[in-house]
């Protein structure tokens, strides 16, 4: 039996957030812990979480287990699991609406911020604007990016100055359109983050590395912005 | 783009590239001091004042501590922005965190005069 220790809040009865304890038979298999959940879910139908794909594409499950954000449907129990007990709590930092699911929304407007879409004024060619393979391939290790927020919600400046701080989803996803040959409003771009939250607020201690899902690098992008910041501006 | 005026260089940039240099400026002379102190059989008054005798000596000086004081500003103003806020504080984090802001930012200043004064006065 795996002990699952589960963050409960429902704020139309309870007053306060609470943990609660519950015993689960995996049948000695190593299932993800999304699986854990629905038989959870199984047991008690008021535990509420997002889920989607169940294959890590969509990004709906993003929580926080035994203290590292991650998805839960790639997240096998033997990956996580320490001494037989399992703790899940929403991803931190973002408002809870309900047990494992965020507000996810301040966490949305700072993807909108950096604009993440091509912005190119000449007109459109015939078929298609073209790209080299060596220009297609800068933007690997950027579009993969699924936005599940584990990374953003994994980082101190963001919990800190989350209306302030782009954080290292919307980073990565800002560097994506500055490397992307295609796009024309490099310098209007780079003149939005020079300030001293949006981009300089990251002190590079890579936790956005480390929880990342789809093994992605937001703290490389952050410095290629701020080569780019430093090449514009001395 | 987040505006604020009270930054060191008012961009995110500048501020960081202030950070970055005066760091290097600090270690160096953090480096020559303790050399210097491991050169030294016998520190007494006499050679530490011959030390500061020379004029690159007090120009080196002078850049140690303008460093200081930039790098503490950056840092500082930093530390306001993460820890005073709404968040922690409520409603009465602007006015926390102002007050704290000018409160070093006259300290940095009162220091840094009483340095110069050190390095230059009678």
């Amino acid at each position: 039996m795996l002990t699952v220790s589960i963050y409960r809040y429902n704020p139309e009865t309870d007053s306060a957030p609470y943990m609660q304890d519950v015993q689960v038979d995996t049948g000695g298999k190593d299932l993800m812990v999304l699986d854990v959940l629905e038989l959870l879910k199984g047991q008690d139908e008021s535990i509420a979480y997002r889920r989607s794909c169940r294959e890590g594409v969509c990004g709906s499950d993003g929580m926080n287990m035994n203290g590292k954000n991650g998805l839960a449907c790639i997240t096998p129990l033997s990956e996580t699991v320490k001494k037989n007990k399992l703790v899940l709590r929403p991803l931190p930092g973002l408002p809870v609406v309900r047990d494992l699911v965020v507000d996810m929304s301040i966490f949305y407007k700072q993807y909108e911020k950096i604009k993440p879409y091509l912005i190119n004024d000449n007109p459109a060619p015939a078929i298609e604007r073209l790209q080299s393979p060596e220009e297609r391939e800068k933007l690997d290790g950027l579009y993969e990016c699924i936005l599940c927020a584990c990374c953003s919600t994994a980082c101190p400046s963001f919990w800190w100055n989350p209306d302030k701080f782009i954080g290292p989803s919307g980073l990565l996803q800002a560097y994506r359109f500055l490397a992307d040959s295609r796009d024309d409003a490099t310098q209007e771009r780079l003149a939005e983050l020079d300030d001293p939250f949006s981009v300089f607020r990251c002190r590079g201690i890579m936790n956005c590395v480390s929880v990342c899902p789809k093994g992605l690098n937001p703290t490389r992008a952050i410095g290629h912005i701020r080569e780019m910041l430093i090449q514009r501006a001395t | 783009m987040v505006t604020n005026v009270t930054s060191f260089g008012r961009s995110g940039l500048a501020d960081w590239v202030v950070q970055r240099v005066s760091a290097v400026i600090l270690a160096a002379y953090t480096l020559f001091l303790v050399f210097w102190f491991l050169q030294q059989a016998d520190v007494q008054y006499t050679q530490w004042v011959a030390l500061f005798e020379s004029t690159g000596m007090r120009i080196f000086s002078l850049l140690a501590l303008l460093s200081l004081v930039a790098h503490a500003w950056v840092g500082v103003w930093t530390i306001t922005t993460d820890y005073l806020t709404p968040l922690s504080l409520g409603k009465a984090a602007t006015a926390v965190r102002f007050v704290v802001q000018c409160a070093c930012m006259v300290a940095l200043f009162v220091y840094l005069v009483w340095g110069i004064d050190i390095l230059w006065g009678n």
